[in-house]
């Protein structure tokens, strides 16, 4: 936190989305929450900064660090954080940006499906709709729907015979 | 946010205090459920129970005034309007669990839909958030069901679905019984209604709020 103690500025929307954008997710650090589309909306009005926050699930125990980061890095910006948890329906993995996907795709982690309107099914997680992202082929099974954190699923690759995370599609 | 009636939130107060004894008996299966994928799976949905409710809690908290982990931990056991079908300690015992875990889902399904029409609307989106969420538990419990109808120990399971079921129609609304009813099969009886407890809860909350009982202001 690098800033003169008792001089505080008011920052542009984009100088806080910008910090916000290297806040890396505390249980997949290659994903920042930016990426991750949990940042709803930023309001700069003087040297309050109100940042609005939609978990991603809501017993995910990343919570609480993730609100307190996004508020280290509007007090490193010189301005008084406000951060609102909304726990309503607006966040989904369709709002995982197409940066964030790659960045997830790249270190082994299958980014999510996109969202069918009724939601996941069986039937779609047991087909052969999901890619290994170490090998590309589409020759997975479903090995568990639960995984090491709320949003993972853990697949098999029976073509690299390698087991994957797969991010849910909620 | 014009206060809700006091009748809906001693609802979410209910559907709180449900997901919170739940998730409780589910995570007594962390570290001994039959399987390693199963130990994972079915503490990650404790703790999806116990995340809804955490959230229920704290909007029921907005409302009324206070603090959600008063509420959650604080109570006497008297004033938990959870349904006994939750309390039952049935660890130990995995068809019973898979039968309650499957009627819980089908039943909750229920609930969630018409809170999702809630004129609440913080009730409504929350509602709406946890389905997105609970389509992962309903899978897992119809996979589960299936897999042990489907197995030599398929009595097992049917008879402990036989023996909830008066208790799992006692988790609803009078008026949500019946398409309980038409989900699993099976005809009304009468049910093991909310409002009353089971002798399990009250050493469960012993257990609960040990540590919160003994360092008050305990955090980490």
């Amino acid at each position: 936190m690098s800033r003169e103690a008792g001089k505080s500025r008011s920052p542009s929307a984009s100088e806080v989305w910008k910090a916000l954008a290297e806040i890396p997710d505390p249980e997949i650090p290659v994903v920042s929450l930016v990426d991750l589309g949990v940042v709803r909306d930023v309001e700069v009005d003087g040297e309050r900064v109100r940042v609005e926050f939609t978990p991603t699930f809501l017993g995910c125990p990343a919570q609480e660090v993730m609100r307190d980061r996004m508020a280290d890095a509007v007090r490193a910006l010189g301005a008084q954080p406000e951060i609102d948890v909304v726990l309503d329906d607006s966040w989904s993995t369709d709002r995982i940006t197409p940066e964030g996907r790659r960045k997830l795709q790249e270190s082994g982690f299958a980014p999510p499906h996109p969202r069918a309107a009724a939601g996941p099914t069986l039937v779609q997680l047991e087909s052969h709709a999901f890619r290994c992202p170490y090998c590309g082929s589409a020759d997975t099974r479903l090995e568990n729907l639960f995984g090491p954190t709320p949003c993972r699923s853990i697949r098999y690759c029976t073509s690299c015979r390698q087991p994957f995370e797969q991010f849910k599609t909620i | 946010m014009q206060a809700p009636p006091e009748t809906r939130v001693e609802a979410v107060l209910a559907f709180a205090d449900d997901e919170l004894v739940l998730g409780w008996r589910d995570s007594e299966w962390t570290g001994i459920a039959p399987f390693l994928e199963e130990d994972v799976a079915f503490s990650s949905i404790a703790q999806g129970e116990i995340g809804h409710a955490r959230a229920l809690y704290e909007l029921a908290a907005g409302a009324l005034g206070g603090d959600a982990d008063a509420l959650a931990f604080d109570r006497e056991p008297d004033e938990y309007r959870c349904a006994p079908f939750v309390e039952l300690r049935l660890v130990g015992d995995w068809a019973a669990t898979i039968a309650r875990h499957w009627l819980y889902e089908t039943a909750d399904a229920i609930r969630v839909a018409a809170l999702m029409e809630s004129d609440w609307p913080e009730l409504a989106g929350l509602a709406a958030k946890m389905d997105r969420e609970e389509a992962y538990h309903r899978m897992h419990a119809q996979m589960w069901a299936e897999r042990l109808r489907q197995s030599s120990e398929s009595r097992r399971f049917e008879d402990a679905v036989a023996e909830l079921w008066p208790h799992a129609l006692g988790l609803l609304a009078a008026g949500k019984r019946e398409r309980l009813c038409e989900l699993v099969g099976r005809s009304p009886v009468e049910p093991v209604e909310r409002g009353t407890h089971t002798e399990e809860l009250r050493p469960l909350l012993e257990e609960m709020t040990l540590v919160r009982r003994s360092v008050p202001g305990a955090a980490w």
